[in-house]
């Protein structure tokens, strides 16, 4: 498998932020779901954030790939303004965003392999030139086997893979990942963490990982996907320069509740962070 | 179509109080009013992709094989069974004035003018209106429709313009079909039924059509596959409420294109002789 080098020099501290929220609400008939949310991921970041179910975890990444206009507020991805363009801009932007759905959202009429290969042949690509690819990426996510497979024949957690998958190939800067663990056994969900863990570590991506699981975030904050030996190694990399940051985001009421790092998350002494620990 | 369930700006307050009679028919007809609206919105826009790239042409001929070649037996039955029970109908009476030759016109009248595209319409409508509404609503509750706008598709052109386009080039096709069969079916009745030769009943069939009567139809069976298909596209893609919406949806669609088939043949028919009279 040729896989890229990952990224020889870390972003600077003070770069350009991969993505931004800045004041955004966003409410539908029942009312207001997100009350001025602010935050911003720096480029190769991953951001954890977590909440409980209905707090807009996962309309935050709706919003992040341009799916949902805000009803105020702004959202910056990529240098691209995304909350005043029209839908054809963004459907030029979201070309340039990974998203992984919580159920997967697999065509289920096209078989994994033409799943992987729909945003290639969208764009024109020919089918000698998208099988290689095709190949690489379900390598990638060990589904090699699946290419004929109609996505009602493969497991839930199948799908998460190969929705990831279909999210690398076109290898975006940005990878939104929305509860790629929900409902999965703790053996299948250490799989999809690795393959995150792998992503991120190899490709150099930006993530937005909403969840509900603090153990995910703790997966991709304490081990790293080492690319020589190919193996997952607790703690930083022997390159502390090159370890990604990984950063929490608590969403409470429509709002921001905490952030910060791993450490200040387990050491926090505030009652509502406490119930994510137990 | 709309991008997103319809989003609000202002805070609402958390206490809910119980609509009045007038606040409920007030919301009722702004929700029917947006419904038009972005039905229009959305049947124009399923015409105007048509006009751009990227066009899908592999998936057109995919919605074509579905509407057509699927459609093709229902369409070939009733048509035939059609025409053969208008030759019973209408013999009988004929028979009482000895009139009988003339069963051919009335049956040729009334298949290319009306019973053609009229019933091909609600076939097609009840067949395929449905089944679009269905395939688009469960896309939209499984979120593929939000994963196809992830990477950069646009629905309305992948989803919408395809089934819209397969339809108006299927149904006139299907009408035409109809047609012949359903005049097939009345020679067979005629011959067994009022002792009438083949080749009297089919010269005066063909003998008394006109070009506006073949305009008539045609412009009808257009007018009848828009409107399945755009009611089929619409009703899929504002399902709401999950699967149990996906159900709900594919009833309203055959409902309404229906209806809607039944009021626009009233009104093209009125306009048809209207022409008819000035040209």
């Amino acid at each position: 498998m040729s896989l890229p080098p990952p990224s020889a020099i870390p972003p600077p501290p003070n770069a350009e932020p991969a993505l931004r929220f800045d004041d955004v609400w966003i409410g539908f008939e029942e009312g207001p779901i997100l009350r001025g949310v602010t935050f911003s991921a720096r480029p190769e970041e991953t951001l954890i954030l977590l909440g409980e179910t209905g707090t807009g975890k996962t309309l935050a990444l709706k919003l992040a790939a341009g799916l949902l206009i805000p009803d105020r507020g702004r959202i910056q991805a990529l240098g691209h303004d995304v909350s005043h363009k029209s839908e054809h801009e963004l459907l030029e932007f979201r070309r340039q965003v990974g998203f992984v759905f919580q159920e997967g959202a697999l065509f289920d009429s096209l078989t994994v392999a033409e799943n992987v290969a729909y945003r290639l042949k969208e764009d024109g690509a020919t089918d000698d030139e998208v099988a290689p690819k095709v190949q690489e990426v379900l390598r990638f996510v060990e589904l090699e086997h699946t290419m004929e497979m109609l996505p009602s024949e493969l497991s839930g957690g199948m799908r998460r893979r190969v929705s990831i998958a279909r999210a690398l190939i076109t290898r975006p800067p940005i990878v939104l990942y929305d509860s790629p663990t929900a409902g999965l056994d703790p053996i299948t969900s250490q799989t999809i963490i690795t393959l995150i863990l792998r992503l991120r570590d190899v490709y150099g991506v930006t993530a937005l990982m909403a969840t509900h699981r603090l153990q995910d975030g703790f997966a991709l904050a304490n081990f790293h996907f080492d690319p020589k030996t190919r193996t997952v190694r607790k703690g930083a990399s022997g390159d502390n320069s090159k370890q990604p940051i990984t950063r929490f985001l608590v969403l409470r009421d429509g709002r921001i509740y905490f952030e910060g790092s791993p450490e200040e998350m387990l050491r926090t002494t505030d009652p509502y962070l406490q119930r994510f620990l137990i | 179509m709309p991008d997103a369930p319809s989003q609000v700006t202002q805070p609402h307050s958390s206490v809910r109080e119980t609509p009045s009679v007038i606040q409920i028919l007030t919301e009722a007809f702004q929700q029917f009013v947006l419904d038009v609206q972005n039905y229009a919105r959305m049947s124009a826009l399923s015409l105007a992709n048509l006009l751009t790239k990227p066009r899908y042409t592999q998936d057109t001929l995919d919605q074509m094989d579905d509407i057509g070649v699927g459609s093709l037996p229902i369409v070939l039955l009733s048509g035939f069974f059609i025409g053969a029970v208008m030759v019973l109908q209408t013999g009988q009476q004929f028979q009482r004035f000895g009139q009988v030759s003339l069963t051919g016109d009335i049956v040729s009248l009334a298949l290319v003018r009306e019973l053609g595209p009229t019933i091909t319409g609600l076939l097609v409508a009840g067949r395929c209106s449905s089944g679009i509404a269905s395939e688009l609503g469960s896309m939209l509750v499984t979120e593929q429709v939000d994963a196809m706008r992830a990477m950069g598709t646009d629905p309305s052109r992948k989803l919408i313009s395809p089934r819209v386009l397969a339809s108006i080039i299927t149904v006139p096709l299907l009408t035409t079909i109809s047609v012949f069969v359903g005049l097939l079916g009345g020679m067979v009745a005629s011959v067994f039924s009022l002792r009438l030769s083949p080749t009297t009943f089919w010269q005066r069939a063909i003998g008394i059509l006109e070009f506006s009567d073949l305009m008539q139809g045609f412009t009808k069976s257009l007018l009848f596959a828009f409107i399945l298909s755009t009611v089929g596209c619409y009703k899929g893609l504002n399902v709401r409420g999950g699967t149990q919406g996906v159900g709900r949806a594919t009833t309203q669609s055959v409902v309404v294109s229906s209806v809607m088939i039944i009021i626009a043949d009233t009104f093209l028919t009125k306009l048809a002789l209207f022409l008819a009279d000035k040209l």
